[in-house]
């Protein structure tokens, strides 16, 4: 007898995920950020409905800073799976202008925890899908799959529900929510993998190419639109790079590489010898920044 | 120290390597100890040995090792391990923390659960997806009450694969006469629990012996490292795809009326396109006639696989059925004997109505006082009344549905549930199913001739049950006396059973604690159904201050049967009347448990009708009353 793989049981509990979502709840959303983690996740959600098209719409929180090649991706693959794409745009922060040269951490708060916490409210949704993963970082790895939400969306690590066998308990009051993992329990080399078995649409920003680029606090930035500021003296030069995660562009910091497919991104992945988070800037502020952040609404 | 090192072979062929770790198997295993016993550290330690440390984690942890560590200027592994803020501070892990690390032949999760005694909960949640556990024991202090307590509760849920690891053998000389003393000292305990086997291995999470690689520190031990011996072992998981089919079906997919596909995850088995099934509890019979998926249709598929199944005839299945082997059905019943683990602050107030979730299936359900608690640490059954946080009892369940199940030792799919609280909708308490009653099998309803339908067409009238609530002094039995006698004189068949009335004679057993309270309206509850069973309109005065027994009652009526009356009272106003001077003596500390003084009351929040006594009449609230109701009625009469 042959047991089935890591990737198939990974598969399997996601697709029951959503599933038990899908029967239990009333106004089930997905949050699809268009990074790699989104997009494995909206592919099990076609595989966990098929041949329905997903029964719920996928949420967009966007800061208006994304990569190009994102909000390309975006459209495309909401269009293919045949699913009402929402996005959500905080106008208090359209308002302000709001952006990540002038305003620093302010411009995650209000882009994307207050815009997060607006855009769920606004739609009376009452599970929010979203493709964190518990190894990312410390404070996620004792986060549940059914992660639950207090009325004014806060997390509490000491209100959570204790989580058995495969038994998930999405019963809450009205104005209560919950916000569910689905691939909680995979790793970034089982995403990386299950990406090449599927052959999954990613992101192009994922594989090298030489893109303009300035050197700043040493982190590498694309300058992917004219509202890029460029310092006095700064000058774009053009490196083969790539990302190894997409956020905000100017936020996101790349790697010099010249890895072009998706084993050479892998293997490169495999041989480097930092982690996956650090080439973003919100973690870098103060230890157990993820934890502060997730009380306050944040994914 | 050195971080993460890649195999040779991603730099010289991908392919291949990508190629052998897609077929790798997934091992989930519990790791149970204490601080003390250096759990942190060795869990730290597996992630560190097989590489899944990255540079930049491994340079924040030397930092962290130096500010907060214990362990001078080494590395300190449990802070690799222990997560939350709060946590760091007390230097304590307080919930379940799941870890990954992968090896060339496996991918693993660990539960990483604390031992220290108040957390039975936590190291429940974690145990119950595991296939193995690995009980850490301190060399130097050898079985300890919580090395008892850790494997007694592996061994409950159902854990069949248990590594003894005696760990910091460095302390002990790596001394093997202290070793096979522990292993000759666990195995008399093993055995006395049921443990069939075990296996021991002598290591040192600090040093890294015996963790990764046998150690030469210790070459009388001739048994497998630790990770070697976790790479190894069967998968629990892959046991389920022996025995009969079953699916319990977690929704019906309907994209149109061309398609109607069951959909969910193959609890046991293996199932082909053209395999006769039966749907259970129906008992209906068909064959599968396709395996859908987005690659494709697929011609079998086997126990952990998420799939959608196509039954060649169009037969009545929904979310809560179980698809099963046609000849090989599983069981039905309504009554169960089963372990229960209490996991919330709130105890287990028996008889009251909890919702029960089984697989798919989620169904009201009540639990009996407990036979026996069973004290963790010794093993002793004890006698108790309720379950508290923490307390493991043995007590029957009852189910209002009957439902699909199998024992636990056989399924835990089909055998093990969760109590979730119907007010706060927590998750209370975690149980194993041991079998039905045989009483629940074997006795059935009386079927009777004359039916509740022709009692009541005897009477002219349609039963009810007028459900007054309210604190005491509000003017409920006040209120109840004058709607009976004006549905008397209207040659209505009513009956009035009062609170004091009740309790003098039925109930004359019963105190005034929460638990009592809540059987106290359970079989008012009942005499009342069985009353409009026959009939009558059935009028009760009871304070009833909680919510989920009010509710309770109203699931025991036939839908619409049920009237729920409010008679709202200020907790000031009724207190002033004090007709029988009771808030008086509460006040005093003579009455404990007293309704609005020391005890809650849970107002309705859509009762049938309202009766605010500040600005109404007994007697025009009475006429109301009797108006809502027979209004109710002229549409049957």
């Amino acid at each position: 007898m042959t047991g089935l793989t890591h990737l198939q049981r990974l598969e399997a509990e996601s697709i029951h995920i959503m599933r038990e979502v899908v029967a239990e709840a009333e106004r089930p959303v997905m949050l699809y950020s268009v990074g790699k983690d989104s997009a494995v996740m909206l592919h099990l959600a076609r595989k966990a409905f098929y041949p329905a098209r997903p029964p719920f719409p996928l949420l967009h929180v966007d800061t208006t800073w994304k990569f190009r090649d994102m909000y390309a991706l975006r459209d495309r693959a909401a269009a293919e799976a045949g699913m009402e794409l929402i996005v959500h745009k905080n106008p208090d922060a359209v308002a302000a202008g709001i952006n990540p040269f002038d305003h620093g951490g302010r411009h995650t708060d209000m882009w994307k925890t207050e815009g997060l916490k607006q855009a769920l409210k606004a739609g009376g949704y009452d599970v929010a899908f979203g493709g964190a993963r518990r190894d990312e970082e410390k404070s996620r790895a004792k986060e549940r799959i059914f992660s639950f939400r207090s009325t004014s969306q806060g997390w509490d690590p000491k209100a959570q529900r204790p989580e058995l066998w495969n038994l998930y308990n999405a019963r809450i009051h009205r104005g209560e929510s919950i916000r569910v993992f689905p691939i909680s329990n995979w790793t970034e080399l089982d995403i990386w993998q299950y990406i090449l078995a599927e052959g999954i649409e990613i992101v192009p920003l994922y594989f090298a190419a030489p893109r303009p680029t300035v050197e700043r606090d040493g982190m590498l930035l694309m300058v992917d639109d004219e509202r890029f500021r460029l310092h006095p003296g700064e000058v774009p030069v053009e490196r083969s790079i790539r990302f190894r995660t997409l956020g905000c562009y100017p936020l996101t910091g790349a790697v010099e590489s010249e890895a072009a497919t998706l084993q050479d991104v892998i293997q490169e992945m495999l041989l480097t010898t930092t982690s996956e988070r650090q080439g973003r800037a919100i973690d870098h502020d103060q230890a157990a920044s993820m934890e502060k952040k997730k009380r306050e609404g944040y994914f | 120290m050195t971080a993460y090192t890649p195999d040779a072979l991603i730099a010289e062929n991908i392919g291949a390597y990508l190629d052998a770790h897609a077929h790798k198997s997934m091992l989930r295993f519990i790791t149970c100890g204490s601080v003390d016993d250096g759990k942190s550290t060795l869990i730290g330690r597996l992630l560190y040995d097989s590489k899944a440390i990255f540079e930049d984690q491994l340079s924040q942890l030397e930092a962290d090792s130096k500010r907060l560590g214990t362990q001078g200027q080494n590395i300190d592994f449990a802070l690799l391990v222990d997560g939350l803020a709060a946590e760091r501070e007390q230097g304590i892990t307080i919930d379940v923390a799941y870890r990954f690390f992968a090896t060339d032949k496996r991918k693993f999760i660990v539960a990483d659960t604390p031992g220290h005694e108040q957390y039975t909960r936590n190291m429940v949640t974690g145990a119950s997806t595991a296939d193995l556990a690995v009980i850490l024991i301190d060399a130097r202090k050898g079985v300890l009450t919580q090395t008892r307590r850790h494997s007694f509760l592996a061994h409950l849920i159902g854990i069949r694969q248990i590594v003894l690891a005696v760990n910091k053998m460095d302390l002990v000389g790596y001394d093997q006469a202290r070793f096979d003393a522990i292993v000759a000292d666990y195995a008399d305990f093993a055995a006395s629990i049921g443990i069939a086997a075990f296996t021991a291995i002598p290591l040192s999470g600090l040093s890294g012996a015996n963790v990764a690689t046998a150690a030469e520190t210790m070459p009388w031990y001739r048994g497998p490292a630790l990770l070697p011996h976790l790479e190894s072992v069967p998968v629990d998981a892959d046991r389920a795809a022996t025995g009969p089919f079953r699916l319990p079906v977690q929704w019906v997919n309907r994209p149109d009326l061309d398609f109607r596909g069951f959909a969910g995850t193959i609890a046991a088995g293996r199932i082909a396109a053209g395999d006769p099934v039966r749907i259970v509890p129906s008992g209906k019979t068909t064959t599968v006639a396709r395996i859908v998926t987005l690659d494709g249709d697929r011609d079998a598929a086997v126990a952990g696989e998420a799939v959608t199944l196509v039954l060649a005839d169009e037969v009545d299945c929904s979310r809560g059925d179980v698809i099963a082997a046609a000849d090989a059905p599983p069981q039905v019943a309504n009554q169960f004997e089963a372990t229960v683990v209490w996991l919330a602050d709130t105890p287990l107030m028996p008889g009251r109505g909890y919702w029960l979730k089984m697989g798919t299936q989620t169904v009201g359900a009540t639990v009996q006082p407990p036979a026996h608690v069973i004290d963790v640490n010794t093993q002793a059954q004890l006698s108790a009344k309720t379950l508290e946080l923490n307390d493991i009892g043995v007590a029957e369940v009852y189910t209002d549905t009957p439902v699909v199940f199998a024992p636990y030792e056989d399924s835990h799919e089909l055998g093990g549930f969760i109590l979730i609280d119907r007010e706060t909708n927590a998750t209370v308490a975690a149980g194993l199913i041991h079998h039905a009653l045989r009483r629940a099998q074997n006795v059935h309803w009386q079927s009777i001739d004359i039916t509740r339908e022709a009692h009541a067409r005897q009477k002219g009238q349609s039963p009810r049950l007028l459900w007054f609530t309210g604190l005491s002094g509000s003017g409920k039995s006040t209120i109840a006396n004058l709607v009976e006698k004006k549905l008397h004189a209207l040659g209505r068949h009513s009956f009035l059973l009062d609170g004091d009335n009740i309790r003098h004679g039925l109930n004359r057993d019963l105190g005034f604690s929460d638990a009592d309270r809540v059987e106290n309206i359970r079989r008012v509850g009942e005499v009342a159904r069985l009353m409009t069973d026959a009939g009558l309109i059935v009028l009760t005065a009871f304070i009833s201050p909680f919510r989920a027994e009010r509710d309770m009652v109203r699931a025991l009526m036939p839908p619409g049967e049920f009237i729920e009356i409010f008679v709202d009272t200020a907790l000031a106003a009724a207190e002033a009347r004090d007709v029988k001077g009771l808030y008086a003596k509460a006040r005093a500390g003579e009455i404990p448990h007293f309704t609005g003084i020391s005890s809650p009351y849970e107002a309705p929040e859509r009762p049938d009708v309202r009766i605010d006594t500040a600005s109404e009449s007994a007697e025009a609230a009475a006429e109301r009353i009797v108006e809502h109701v027979l209004g109710v009625w002229s549409f049957e009469l």
